[in-house]
């Protein structure tokens, strides 16, 4: 036990390597990127609605495919079922999320700079606890706008939720739901992480 | 396996669209095929636009005496679109709102003959169609963007019977219009018509059209002889400048035409230099008429000619390179080609046979290349841009396929082998049309031949019989016949567009829409009263109006004004009032206006017409119009 303590206090100590400290640098460009770029996009194709309904889910806005038109579309048949329009205004996590995203950088810049293995596994940790939480936000939206219907709506139908990562059908949309390019270079973020630690494993503390 | 070839069908299909850009030839199609198989190479398969396919060109003909323009695809014939220009259509609440009442005026009824297409460079630009008005000597332009009418010019003043229209220059700089009928001028001044040789006049007409809007106004004048002016065509190339026009009653007789007006062997074909006209109207060489600067052609030398044709000549065509005008004269079996580099010559050295009231005859000999026996009743020409020209004969029923200048010796000798193929048409062809014929560059490949009978050849629906377009491929050395399809009355003339000259937009984008009383949300909506007017600014969308309610007295004068919020295409709304003849079509982005005096009482439902939803029944409101009386003694 006691050795175990004494490798991990060791290998907490240890400093960076070039090339981890170039991937950390990489990982902070990753993450500034991600904020900027679209994370997420939600499609909605029936047999009238051939080419689709596209929603693009940004950090910081919520941009409706078409010019912004599929937005306005797609809030048009909700208010069939009865769901709240989907209103930017609405998404408080967009005000907080382009900021959390910069800490990341922030914090793999730091770890870049300060060189110590004990930093790269804070930012793992922390970063692990975000994509939960977020990924746990965003299900929970999607819960509450498939489940809170205005009873008073044309439409009635069984409350659902729509699918985070995949596809469904509902009524007589398929919906699909898959990571934009913002999204994967938001997982690349964790990989490059696990590459810094990986490259200094045996560097001297 | 099933699963896998079902998710590869898709790709596949996509790569094959990736393979070939632009339309799938019809017949060529592996979706929806829904099971036929035809014969490659049929009619069948080249007439044949799979569902869910698209045709390859679109071909826009004039309703004639129905005052409107019908849009149809190529190959497949099908009918696809009516475009209201001269009477009230109900089905886009053309003619109901105020907007298109004020473009309509007093007028219920137009007739539609010879559509044109705008032009760059001698090619059409696919920007707008010109269509004239026979009955009201009006001329009108359709937005090819929207596929509406725009603006209808008229009636036009000193110009009585717009038939010799609508011809469109090189740069679509005018539109040619010339008069079928003579009046005494100007308009509305009364003489005997015994006195016709003598009191009666014709105007060739260039409607100016602005180059970047499009909008039209009266350009010049040439007054004329009372010739009545038949089909006319412009120059290109060569001749780029200069426009021409047949003529039938160089007799000028005034009754029983068909014999008095049929006298002369030869009748004369009025040859324009409408930029010497131009010119004429920019040095003040003109007097003004009715409000217009005409010019007199006796007094401004070079702007007018005339050339004698064969008896009764309906059609004169420009051929693509510039150089060939063919005329026909319906009572003669030949189409005259003439050459315009003679006719050019025979100006310059003044080889004139005569003149007539100060204008210059050319000799007919010193223009003629070559009359060519074509067949019974010719009347158009048309070209396929590889050396070859198409003329209608309505005698006959048939379409004659013949080979333009220049000719060999041997050709020369016996104009009769210079005439390739004919083919049977069904029945009395009138114009024929192909695509691009009137430009530097025509498309080939088709011709569809507009014919005046159909009898025998449909379904019978009584006395009342539709009219016969016939389709045919000219691709192979023998013109064959591939489809027929029957319309409403009565294309005269057509234009055939590459589907892909355009590409029309199917919603009016928001940003665009500048009418003053839009509005795009329920919270700016509401009525308002100004004395015995209420202005009601109302929405349309998915699936209610807004207000739903509208409450007016009796006497009350109630303007209202739709807006239909939606931009998603297809999605068009319409509002019916019951009862009070109000019929309004607004498509996605539109604002449309009617106002109405209300003299009924009582409560009226409106209801969306154009069904738009799964709730389209529901879109509905009441306009509860209260007793004058009841006001009083509130």
């Amino acid at each position: 036990m006691k050795t175990f303590f004494l490798r991990e206090s060791l290998f907490l100590r240890r400093s960076l390597s070039l090339r981890s400290r170039l991937l950390l640098l990489l990982a902070a460009v990753t993450v500034v990127a991600a904020a900027f770029l679209p994370l997420w996009q939600i499609r909605l194709v029936a047999p009238q609605y051939e080419e689709g309904l596209s929603l693009h889910i940004y950090t910081h806005k919520l941009v409706g495919g078409n010019h912004g038109q599929d937005l306005h579309e797609i809030n048009m048949l909700n208010h069939y079922i009865g769901m709240k329009p989907l209103v930017e205004e609405d998404f408080i996590e967009m005000r907080w999320m382009p900021f959390a995203f910069g800490i990341f950088a922030l914090l793999a810049l730091r770890a870049a700079v300060v060189g110590r293995m004990l930093s790269l596994i804070d930012l793992g940790a922390l970063f692990t606890y975000f994509t939960f939480f977020s990924l746990g936000s965003f299900y929970y939206r999607l819960y509450t706008y498939g489940h809170e219907l205005n009873p008073h709506a044309p439409m009635t139908i069984k409350p659902f939720t729509p699918i985070l990562l995949g596809s469904q059908q509902i009524a007589n949309f398929v919906q699909t739901s898959l990571p934009q390019t913002g999204g994967v270079l938001f997982t690349l973020f964790p990989i490059l992480i696990a590459g810094a630690i990986w490259f200094s494993r045996h560097e001297e503390p | 396996m099933k699963l896998i070839s079902s998710l590869l069908a898709p790709a596949v299909a996509a790569a094959a669209l990736v393979a070939l850009p632009g339309c799938n030839p019809p017949g060529k199609s592996g979706a929806g095929d829904a099971g036929k198989s035809v014969a490659a190479n049929s009619a069948a398969a080249r007439t044949w636009v799979a569902p869910g396919q698209k045709d390859e060109f679109y071909l826009f003909y004039s309703g004639g005496h129905s005052g409107q323009v019908y849009v149809a695809g190529l190959p497949s014939m099908r009918h696809l679109a009516t475009i209201p220009v001269f009477g009230r259509y109900p089905g886009t609440g053309y003619g109901y709102d105020e907007a298109s009442k004020a473009m309509l005026g007093d007028y219920t009824w137009g007739d539609v003959h010879h559509p044109g297409l705008s032009k760059k460079d001698g090619l059409y630009d696919g920007r707008w169609l010109f269509v004239n008005d026979n009955a009201n000597n009006r001329i009108a332009r359709i937005d090819l963007r929207d596929f509406k009418t725009k603006q209808i010019l008229g009636p036009i003043p000193n110009s009585m019977g717009n038939h010799g229209s609508s011809f469109v220059t090189d740069n679509t700089e005018y539109v040619l219009v010339a008069t079928r009928f003579s009046v005494p001028l100007p308009k509305g001044r009364y003489a005997d018509p015994a006195n016709y040789e003598k009191e009666f006049n014709g105007m060739v007409s260039g409607i100016k059209v602005d180059p970047t809007s499009g909008t039209m106004k009266v350009g010049w004048q040439i007054i004329t002889p009372p010739f009545d002016w038949d089909l006319g065509s412009t120059g290109k190339g060569p001749s780029e400048g200069w426009a021409f026009w047949t003529s039938y009653n160089t007799e000028m007789a005034h009754d029983n035409l068909e014999a008095n007006a049929s006298q002369k062997d030869r009748d004369y074909a009025a040859i324009v230099n409408w930029k010497a006209a131009e010119a004429a109207v920019n040095a003040g060489q003109t007097t003004m008429l009715d409000g217009v600067a005409v010019i007199d052609p006796a007094k401004t030398p070079g702007v007018l000619y005339y050339l004698p044709v064969p008896k009764s000549p309906h059609g004169i065509d420009v051929d693509p390179t510039g150089r060939w005008v063919v005329a026909a004269g319906k009572l003669q079996p030949v189409a005259s080609v003439f050459d315009f580099e003679k006719l050019q010559a025979a100006i310059a050295k003044k080889d004139f046979e005569s003149e007539f009231r100060g204008v210059p005859v050319i000799r007919y000999d010193a223009a003629l290349e070559g009359e060519v026996p074509v067949g019974l009743g010719p009347l158009h020409t048309q070209y396929d841009g590889a050396g070859n020209a198409y003329t209608s004969l309505f005698i006959e029923s048939a379409v004659a396929k013949w080979k333009m200048p220049p000719w060999s010796a041997d050709e020369r000798a016996d104009l009769n082998k210079v005439v390739l193929d004919k083919i049977a048409v069904h029945y009395n062809i009138g114009h024929l049309v192909v695509g691009g014929s009137d430009t530097k560059k025509p498309y080939g490949k088709y011709l569809v031949a507009m014919n005046k009978l159909s009898k025998g050849r449909h379904l019978s629906v009584g006395p009342s019989q539709p009219e016969d377009s016939e389709l045919i491929d000219i691709t192979g050395k023998k013109m064959e016949l591939i489809y027929e399809a029957f319309t409403e009355p009565e294309p005269h003339f057509a234009q055939i567009l590459k589907a892909d000259a355009i590409s029309p937009i199917e919603v009016y984008p928001k940003a665009e829409n500048d009418d003053p009383n839009a509005v795009w949300d329920a919270k700016d909506t509401g009525a308002t009263r100004r004395g015995n007017v209420v202005e009601v600014k109302m929405i349309a969308i998915r699936s209610h109006f807004t207000p739903d309610r509208i409450d007016v007295n009796e006497g009350d004068e109630l303007v209202l004004h739709v807006t239909n919020v939606e931009q998603t295409p297809d999605m068009i709304h319409g509002l019916g009032i019951v009862e009070q003849n109000v019929n309004l079509v607004i498509d996605p982005g539109e604002t449309k206006t009617v106002r109405i005096k209300m003299t009924k009482t009582g409560v009226f439902p409106f209801y969306c017409t154009n069904f738009c939803s799964a709730l389209h029944q529901e879109m509905q409101g009441y306009l509860a119009v209260k007793p004058a009386v009841a006001v009083a003694t509130q």
